[in-house]
């Protein structure tokens, strides 16, 4: 690498030759402040748009003041970035984003994290000088995102994450000047797109102009109503994200906490997804080796690799892009779904309560499951098995309204007997835990041994798309993992070409899996936090007494009570569903 | 439009796609191909264009919607251009562009409700001597004058719709 020497506000460095100059005054401790710029290298994503000019410094020798997050640096450049010329041009530059900005901070959803917000007051700025026209666009509401464009700063972030990092291409700038704004095709509704719902897009907004629907409301008045019994899930990804909202260190594990917190609320019974998803890897692993044996016995007719069914924006992914590929996800519902079903069956058997007296809450880190837990097909009789999906910020919204004290709150356990789960089940909060959880159940129902060490640390890491190989008594299974829908896409073109030789494919929307996810505390462009999430999920694994789902005991009684075994008649009824092909253009 | 005729101009377009060694790179030019042959681009056209090219509607509706040549609304029967160029603009083609605005009731880009005019500027047109000039459908009329423009409107008005 080439190097070069800079100097920026008096200080005199040595950089590779080629970086910008926001990277560079970074290495010295200088905070160049930037709106639009976004630099998700981890997941391959840079948003380059330099549109927003809040980032401009001094260069010696140059009339104009440059944007530091697009100039590259050179050998003797030198930098000034606090100049009064400086200051005052970002200044102005804010003033003017202000002016077309509505000022409803306070009763913005995205208060408190909104980086525009912060810029505001870090210059202290008082006054809007510039009073013009504002541009105003109706608002988009859809069942897990709402966009309210009117506070859009054109940072085109979320362009960047929907087209490039995933695929899916929803979003575009469209217009020009005053009227532009980044909107979907014909300005349609979210809703009637090929949207995901992964909701990386409101993950890196800079401001609310996209936000999550928030239905913690709707949660206090199910509690408030003595005519129901509510029931609440976690998943996995929650506990290893909720405490970062109460000012803890991210990879903070705060289940017991998150526990307490939740009875204190006053849900009835406090239940765990993890507990589904052991339930899914009876299901899902059942399955597989079903295809696995009946390929291995020559049945041509068998799709392989299958592919996990657990991410509902992978899921809508595929209907929409890869309908040809419909039969090779399993057809095992999502841990947040056989939850629901379970919940308002066996569960609603057992209280002896009609299903309709139970409301379903589930906590996810994701806006996907939302849309998910709306879908028709999820719904007996018009009630669906999951009534409200909350994402780990409205939970801890929820908690802070209730005057509930987190940091003092005592460790407590789940209830029985939806809520006892395996480390398993914890891991699928992870890229690449569902498999690795899938494995240790198949390993031991393929080979008939007794499964030692449980740690695949070949299907661990946090590469966005990678494949490893299990060894099942001499037979090398192949495996691939993805996380990204772009990266997802990559996978399924393999196989779509006949190239591919995996016999199994794990695919999660978001970076890292759903530590990730849309609805997780906003990481502000710091993807260390996700890494550490990761290291939370597995330590809680390592901590639990029994690691695979099927020695869960609860689960065993399911089947022996209610069930039969995987694959049955009833677990078919309330555990699997079926795709649909959806439209693309 | 009838059904057979949007048909044959959905193959002419698929046609002149296919036609192309790049396709991802060429979408303006599709894009002014499309316009040609349709007169506008709505949006049945923009999701085939997408489709043809393989990406994402948005993105074809983010560059229709950026540039001003590109018009979502459908053209009139008799559509008006009037001449922008140098030598039109200096012998009033303004005044008579804001004649035409201020009769038919539409902006630049627009159509009229009953469909009959739409009115466009142009860039030169290369018939100078006769500026400033007014082209309606495929007629010229030159030496325009703004107390023309009712006489020229209403005789276009009796032709109808038919
Ligand atoms: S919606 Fe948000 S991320 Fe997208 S361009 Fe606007 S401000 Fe940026
Ligand atoms: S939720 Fe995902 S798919 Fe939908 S617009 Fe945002 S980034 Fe694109
Ligand atoms: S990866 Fe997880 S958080 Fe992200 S959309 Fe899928 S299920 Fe939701
Ligand atoms: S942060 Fe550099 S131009 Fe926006």
């Amino acid at each position: 690498m080439e190097k070069c020497k800079v100097t920026i506000d008096g200080k005199t460095i040595e950089v590779e030759k080629g970086i910008t100059i926001l990277e560079a005054a970074k290495k010295i401790g200088i905070k160049i402040p930037t709106l639009c710029h976004l630099d998700l290298h981890d997941i391959k994503m840079v948003n380059k748009a330099a549109s927003c000019r809040v980032c401009v410094v001094e260069v010696e020798g140059r009339k104009n003041l440059a944007p530091s997050c697009s100039t590259p640096v050179f050998d003797g450049m030198k930098v000034i970035t606090n100049s009064i010329r400086a200051l005052n041009a970002r200044k102005i530059v804010l003033e003017l984003l202000l002016s077309d900005h509505p000022k409803e901070c306070l009763t913005c959803a995205k208060s408190g994290e909104c980086e525009l917000q912060e810029l505001a007051e870090e210059f202290a700025i008082r006054k809007i000088e510039f009073e013009g026209e504002m541009s105003r666009y109706r608002k988009d509401y859809s069942p897990s995102i709402i966009r309210d464009m009117d506070k859009c700063v054109m940072c085109r972030r979320c362009e960047t994450m929907c087209n490039e990092v995933q695929t899916v291409g929803v979003l575009s700038g469209i217009n020009r000047g005053f009227n532009s704004v980044v909107a979907t095709f014909f300005e349609k509704n979210l809703e009637d797109t090929t949207c995901t719902y992964c909701g990386q897009c409101v993950a890196v907004c800079p401001t609310g102009a996209l936000t999550e629907v928030d239905y913690s409301w709707d949660v206090i008045n199910a509690i408030a109503n003595p005519n129901k019994i509510v029931i609440v899930q976690t998943a996995p990804a929650v506990r290893a994200a909720l405490g970062e909202e109460f000012g803890l260190e991210p990879g903070t594990s705060v289940t017991g906490k998150m526990v307490a917190a939740l009875k204190r609320l006053g849900f009835d019974y406090v239940f765990d997804t993890d507990f589904a998803a052991d339930l899914t890897i009876m299901e899902e692993a059942s399955e597989f080796l079903d295809r696995l044996t009946r390929f291995l016995n020559g049945d041509k007719s068998v799709r392989l690799p299958i592919l996990t069914s657990c991410c509902p924006a992978w899921i809508k992914f595929f209907e929409h892009h890869f309908p040809e590929l419909i039969d090779m996800p399993s057809t095992a519902k999502s841990p947040q779904q056989m939850f629901g079903a379970i919940a308002k069956s066996y569960f609603a058997d057992i209280l002896q309560v009609p299903r309709e007296k139970i409301v379903v809450v589930s906590v996810m880190p994701c806006l996907a499951k939302k849309y998910e837990a709306s879908r028709p097909e999820f719904k007996v009789n018009g009630n669906p098995d999951v009534d409200i999906s909350i994402t780990t910020r409205e939970l801890a919204r929820l908690i802070k309204q209730a005057n509930i004290d987190f940091m003092s709150l005592p460790e407590e356990d789940f209830d029985k007997p939806l809520g006892e789960s395996t480390g398993a089940g914890v891991i699928f909060g992870v890229t690449g835990g569902v498999i690795e959880a899938a494995v240790r159940t198949a390993y031991e129902w393929y080979t008939g041994k007794e499964l030692r060490d449980v740690e695949f640390r070949q299907l661990r890491s946090d590469e966005g798309i990678r494949t490893a190989s299990v060894n099942f008594g001499g037979f090398e299974l192949n495996i691939g993992i993805s996380y990204g829908l772009g990266n997802a896409r990559k996978l399924l073109e393999e196989i779509k070409s006949g190239k591919s030789n995996y016999h199994a494919i794990e695919i999660m929307a978001c970076p890292g899996g759903c530590i990730g996810g849309g609805g997780q505390p906003y990481h502000h462009g710091n993807l260390d936090i996700i890494r550490a999430r990761a290291r939370a999920i597995y330590h809680e694994d390592r901590h639990k007494e029994i690691r695979k789902s099927h020695k869960n005991p609860y689960i065993i009684e399911l089947y022996e009570k209610y069930l039969g075994k995987p694959l049955s008649e009833k677990s078919h009824k309330l555990l699997h569903t079926h795709y649909f092909k959806k439209v693309l253009y | 439009m009838k059904h057979v005729k949007m048909e044959s101009y959905f193959s002419r377009l698929e046609s002149f796609i296919d036609s192309l060694e790049d396709k991802k790179g060429s979408l303006i030019t599709v894009l002014h191909k499309a316009q040609d042959i349709f007169g506008y681009l709505p949006e049945e056209v923009q999701s085939f264009v997408a489709k043809k090219l393989g990406i994402p509607r948005s993105k074809v509706y983010g560059v229709v919607t950026f540039y001003s040549f590109f018009t979502m609304t459908p053209k009139g029967k008799y559509p008006i251009s009037v001449c922008l160029g140098t030598a039109c603009y200096v012998r009033g083609a303004a005044k008579l562009l804001d004649e035409f605005k201020r009769k038919l009731e539409i902006d630049i880009g627009q159509t009229t409700k009953d469909g009959l005019f739409s009115l466009d500027g142009l860039r030169c047109v290369g018939a100078c001597s006769l500026a400033p000039v007014v082209i309606i459908k495929d007629k010229v009329y030159g030496k325009v004058t703004v107390d023309m423009v009712e006489k020229i409107i209403s005789e276009y008005k009796a032709l109808g719709v038919v």
